[in-house]
C-alpha cells in the first residue's frame, strides 16, 4: 500500500496499554474510543470541520463572483464551466501531489485548501447561475417598473429567489468536500482521514477505522441537514411540500 | 515540467494504456452490477409513486460516504482486493442510478399515463410503452453520472490492493515521480471525459424522437451533479 506522506509504522502502536480487545482487533473497542476521543478523534473531527468551512467559504466567494459576472455577461459562462469542469475531473490525490510539488505550497494546509476550493467551484458556480437564471423575467420587470436600481434588483429580488438553488449547490458541495477532505490526510496530518490512514497502517485497526468513517458520514449528513434547515429559514415563502 | 510529462507519456504509452483499459473494465463491471440492482428498483418505485423519501435521500446519504472511508470499512470484511473495490464502487454508484431512475419515472406527466390508460393499455404496457420511453433520457443521465463517478473513483483501487488501475501510478510517486503522477492524472481525467461523452451520446440515442428538443435536463442537475469526485 503506497500511502504518500504517511508515517510508516512498523510496530502497531495503538496508544497506551493495549487492552485485549485492541490486541485482538475486535470490531469496536469502547475503551479505546473513550481513551482516544479527546486526543485523536475529536481533534480530527474539529480539523475536518475547519478544512471544510474554509474550502466552502472561499469556494463560494469565488463561485458567487463568477456567477454574478456570468449572469451579466453571457460570454463568461462557457469558459468558466469548462475550466471548473476540468478541475473537477482531476483525481484528488494527483492534484494534491502536484500542489505539494510546488515549492511555495509544499506539504501544507494551503495545498489541501487550494485543491478543495477547486473542487467546489463547478457545483457552486453552476447552481448559483442556474438559480439566478431561473428568476422569472416578469418579476425582474416588475421590480424595474417599481424603480429599483440594478443593484437593488440583484440583492433584493434575484438573490433571494435564487437562494434555494444556491443552497442546493452548497449542500452538494459541502457533502462532497467533507468526503474529499479525508484524502487530505495523505498530505497533512489533519482531518478524519488521518485516523483512517493510521488504522490502515496499523494492521487494519477496526475500532479506529469504523469510528473515523462513521464520524465522517455523520458529519456530512449533519451538515446537509443544517444547510437544509438554513434554506427553510431563509426562504419562508417557499414552503411547499418539500 | 510539461515536457517531462509528455516524455513520460511517450515512454510509457503501453503501461498507461493497459492500466486505463483495466480501469475501464472494472468500472464497466461495477456499473453493470449497480444498474442491475438500481434500475429495476428505481423504475418500479417511480411507477408505483412510492418510496420517494427513500429513493431521493439514499443518494444524499450515498454522497456523504467518503470513498476512502467506505473502502477502508470494506477491507476488514471482504479483504484486500478486487471484490472490495467492486463492492465499494457499486455502493457508490447505486444511489445515483436509483435516484435518477425514480425521479425520471415518477416525473412522467400524469396526463400521458392517463391517456395511455384511456387507450386501453394494460399496466405493463403503460410502463413499457409510455413511462419508460419518456423517462429514458433522465435514466441515462443517472447512468452517465454514475459511470463518470465510478471511472474516476476506481483510481483508489490501489488502496485496496487491486493493482492495475491508473491509481498504481498516481499513488506511487516514489517510483514514477511527479511526471508519472501528472501523466496518470491526465489519463484519468481523459478517461472520465471519454466516458462522459460516450454516455452523452447514448443519452441522445435513448431519447425518443419527439422529446429531443424539449427534455428538461436541468431538472436532474442537482441530483446528478456532485457525484463525480472521489
Amino acid at each position: 500500500m503506497m500511502l504518500a506522506a504517511a508515517p510508516q509504522v512498523v510496530i502497531p502502536n495503538f496508544g497506551g496499554n493495549p487492552h485485549s480487545c485492541v490486541r485482538e482487533n475486535h470490531t469496536i473497542c469502547w475503551g479505546w474510543l473513550r481513551d482516544n476521543w479527546s486526543g485523536t478523534l475529536w481533534p480530527a473531527l474539529r480539523d475536518h470541520v475547519e478544512l471544510t468551512l474554509i474550502a466552502i467559504g472561499i469556494g463560494f466567494a469565488i463561485a458567487l463572483a463568477l456567477a454574478l459576472l456570468a449572469h451579466r455577461h453571457d460570454r463568461v459562462e462557457h469558459p468558466v464551466s469548462i475550466v471548473t469542469g476540468i478541475i473537477y475531473t482531476i483525481p484528488s490525490l494527483a492534484l494534491f501531489q502536484v500542489l505539494v510539488g510546488i515549492r511555495a505550497f509544499g506539504l501544507s494546509r494551503t495545498s489541501v485548501e487550494i485543491a478543495l476550493v477547486g473542487y467546489t467551484l463547478l457545483i457552486l458556480f453552476r447552481n448559483t447561475l442556474l438559480g439566478l437564471r431561473g428568476v422569472p423575467s416578469e418579476v425582474v420587470e416588475a421590480a424595474r417598473g417599481m424603480g429599483l436600481t440594478r443593484r437593488q434588483i440583484l440583492w433584493k429580488v434575484e438573490m433571494p429567489l435564487a437562494l434555494p438553488a444556491i443552497v442546493a449547490g452548497l449542500r452538494i458541495a459541502t457533502v462532497t468536500i467533507i468526503s474529499l477532505a479525508t484524502i487530505a490526510a495523505f498530505i497533512i496530518d489533519q482531518g478524519l482521514g488521518a485516523p483512517i490512514r493510521d488504522a490502515l497502517n496499523n494492521g487494519l485497526f477496526k475500532t479506529e477505522l469504523y469510528a473515523a468513517a462513521a464520524l465522517a458520514v455523520a458529519l456530512a449528513i449533519l451538515a446537509d441537514l443544517v444547510l437544509l434547515a438554513l434554506q427553510h429559514a431563509l426562504t419562508p415563502w417557499d414552503r411547499r411540500d418539500r | 515540467m510539461t515536457a517531462t510529462v509528455f516524455e513520460f507519456i511517450g515512454h510509457n504509452t503501453g503501461l498507461l494504456f493497459q492500466l486505463a483499459l483495466f480501469q475501464l473494465g472494472v468500472s464497466a463491471e461495477a456499473l453493470a452490477i449497480s444498474a442491475a440492482i438500481a434500475l429495476p428498483l428505481g423504475v418500479w418505485l417511480g411507477h408505483r409513486h412510492r418510496g420517494g423519501v427513500l429513493a431521493v435521500n439514499v443518494s444524499n446519504v450515498g454522497r456523504a460516504i467518503p470513498s476512502l472511508a467506505l473502502i477502508a470499512v470494506l477491507i476488514p470484511t471482504l479483504g484486500v482486493g478486487r471484490t472490495s473495490l467492486l463492492v465499494g464502487l457499486v455502493v457508490l454508484a447505486v444511489p445515483v442510478i436509483l435516484t435518477n431512475a425514480y425521479v425520471a419515472v415518477e416525473g412522467v406527466d400524469r396526463d400521458v399515463v392517463d391517456a395511455a390508460n384511456g387507450m386501453g393499455m394494460r399496466p405493463r404496457e403503460v410502463l413499457l410503452k409510455a413511462e419508460i420511453p419518456l423517462a429514458l433520457p433522465l435514466i441515462f443521465a443517472g447512468l452517465r453520472t454514475a459511470a463518470v463517478y465510478v471511472v474516476a473513483t476506481a483510481t483508489i483501487g490501489v488502496l485496496v490492493g487491486t493493482a492495475g488501475t491508473l491509481g498504481d501510478v498516481i499513488y506511487n510517486q516514489a517510483s514514477y515521480r511527479l511526471e508519472g503522477v501528472v501523466a496518470a492524472a491526465i489519463y484519468v481525467a481523459g478517461l472520465a471525459l471519454v466516458v462522459d461523452v460516450a454516455f452523452a451520446g447514448l443519452q441522445r440515442l435513448a431519447t425518443p424522437r419527439g422529446l429531443r428538443s424539449t427534455t428538461d435536463y436541468s431538472r436532474l442537475e442537482n441530483v446528478a451533479l456532485g457525484a463525480t469526485q472521489q
